[in-house]
């Protein structure tokens, strides 16, 4: 039932076109603003290097971006092109949240079943979760070799953060559906699947967010260790042999990567919330 | 004497004590109720906040176990939840992820019943509701009153014998409220089903219920049963809203007041 009544939409008085006409400017506006940053960025990126005010060396150029990338695609240290770079760390990324999504929402409903074993883990996964994982990089190099590792340190990342939060998700479900449902003699199970669980869809959300930023810094750092593909390892030979192109190209990557990322959430999200 | 006189009892409770207990102590929250409901009764429990009538409600449910004393429906021990009780509670507490439809038959599916049955007699309970139209809705698009009526049609879907109301109007606005008591004794009398109405709205009480049980301060112990007779309405049951303007319901109201000492506190 749309507050808004039809009939006044389809004959909308003048006041409303007025208010409308002025809340589209609005948004306009914005957007111009927002384009407009990011194109001073650029053309402070571009000016400041070439007017010899910052060394080059260090900066490149944007206008140097898409040369470099054309060059990528056809040579690239390793043998492989931009795009098997790019696949690679996208992959890496995308299984690291799935898994820690999967694995963290698994535990989590364990520890909401045994109340107990939350007890008793609840400081070791507060701790776990303070620790900076990029401290394991090395351990998980040794540990699981080149690849598997990159995998690891992008689930280690953003399992604790997982599991707290959508622990946290399933406490705040109110406390008086479980019991209506309990009125009605329903079982642990059935609390899990129909109040639970669909009571904790907002967390899901919410720790996807949290977690494709994450998981792609994870994979990232464990590139820069271990990889011989991917857009860390480009990041990392570029730096060492001092081509700044190579760089800000993987570096452009990167964030194009992860706003796609957000994008693809933001509509999942769309998706989810229009039913509520 | 009671175990025989009381063997028709549809609802009855021997010698009950509650405590609740933390880490601050224990807390008593009932002590020694004992009293039986007939079948088809209406009775409405009143009491000061905090006096253990929802207590005594969960325990009827079977959600909570006494620590004294004995909880029985149709003779027999409460173990726990059963499909003779059903229990509406303060709120309605609709699940906003779920259509009004699937909303009202959440008890059915809970207990593995028959869901193209339950689906049935959900849509004709709500469409006697007045909600024929809004089936599939969300909750969110609902007024209180409609929302409360969802929470009335999921009760009763699940076709309880015994309907325990937990103060189901005290989320609603006055008019609302007295608008819906008189359609939930109207539906519940027609049902002949057996209620059990927890408030601490005295008015609310004396217009629906036949019998008026008192219960003390905590720790919530039977004060008194008072029976409600409305001899001016021809001997026939006026509707809430009628009770309301009769003489009795006046002189009830007084004796009931001094009853339960009210007096504000602080």
């Amino acid at each position: 039932m749309s507050k808004v009544d039809a009939a006044a939409l389809a004959n909308p008085s003048l006041q409303y076109r007025v208010w409308l006409k002025r809340e589209r400017r609005g948004r306009i506006a914005v957007r111009t603003m927002q384009l407009l940053v990011l194109l001073v960025l650029l053309v402070l990126w571009e000016v400041l290097p070439r007017a010899q005010l910052v060394n080059p060396l260090l900066t490149s150029y944007p206008s140097a971006l898409w040369p470099t990338f054309l060059q990528l695609l056809k040579e690239t240290p390793q043998q492989a092109s931009i795009l098997s770079h790019t696949w690679a760390t996208v992959l890496a990324t995308v299984l690291g949240f799935t898994a820690a999504m999967v694995v963290g929402m698994v535990i989590a409903a364990a520890l909401w079943w045994w109340s107990a074993l939350y007890k008793v883990l609840d400081p070791y996964l507060v701790v776990a979760n303070a620790m900076p994982k990029t401290a394991f990089v090395p351990i998980f190099y040794i540990w699981l070799g080149a690849t598997l590792s990159i995998y690891g340190m992008s689930l280690a990342i953003s399992l604790f953060i997982t599991i707290l939060m959508i622990y946290s998700g399933f406490q705040g479900v109110d406390s008086n559906k479980i019991k209506l449902a309990q009125t009605f003699g329903a079982s642990k199970g059935q609390i899990l699947t129909k109040v639970v669980l669909p009571g904790s869809v907002p967390t899901f959300i919410a720790a996807l967010k949290v977690n494709a930023g994450l998981s792609l810094v994870g994979v990232i750092v464990g590139e820069f260790q271990s990889a011989s593909l991917g857009l860390g390892y480009l990041i990392q030979y570029g730096s060492q042999i001092f081509k700044m192109n190579i760089v800000m190209t993987a570096i452009t990557i990167l964030a194009l990567v992860s706003s796609l990322m957000y994008l693809a959430i933001a509509w999942l999200e769309a998706a989810v919330m229009r039913r509520r | 004497m009671s175990a025989a006189a009381n063997r028709d009892a549809k609802v009855e409770l021997r010698h009950v004590g509650l405590c609740y207990f933390g880490w601050e102590g224990e807390t008593e929250a009932l002590r020694d109720v004992s009293f039986s409901v007939a079948p088809g009764e209406f009775v409405a429990i009143i009491g000061q906040s905090g006096c253990g009538k929802s207590t005594l409600l969960s325990l009827i449910s079977g959600i909570l176990k006494p620590t004294d004393g004995t909880v029985l429906v149709d003779g027999k021990p409460v173990a726990g939840p059963n499909r003779t009780v059903g229990y509406m509670l303060q709120q309605d507490y609709l699940f906003e992820w779920r259509t009004i439809l699937e909303n009202a038959v959440l008890g059915a599916e809970i207990q593995g019943a028959d869901m193209r049955k339950a689906r049935e007699r959900a849509a004709t309970l709500l469409t006697r509701y007045g909600l024929g139209r809004f089936l599939h809705y969300l909750p969110r698009q609902l007024s209180g009153g409609m929302r409360q009526r969802v929470a009335l049609a999921r009760t009763l879907c699940t076709e309880p014998d015994v309907v325990l109301l937990d103060e189901p109007f005290a989320a609603l606005d006055s008019q609302t409220r007295i608008a819906l008591a008189d359609e939930v004794a109207e539906i519940l009398r027609r049902e002949s089903k057996t209620a059990i109405l927890v408030t601490h709205d005295i008015g609310e009480a004396i217009s629906m219920a036949e019998r008026v049980i008192v219960l003390s301060r905590r720790p919530g112990q039977l004060k008194s049963d008072h029976a409600i007779r409305f001899a001016s309405a021809n001997g026939g049951r006026p509707t809430p809203f009628a009770a309301r303007n009769t003489p009795e319901f006046n002189h009830y109201f007084n004796s009931l007041w001094q009853e339960l000492e009210v007096h504000v506190e602080g």
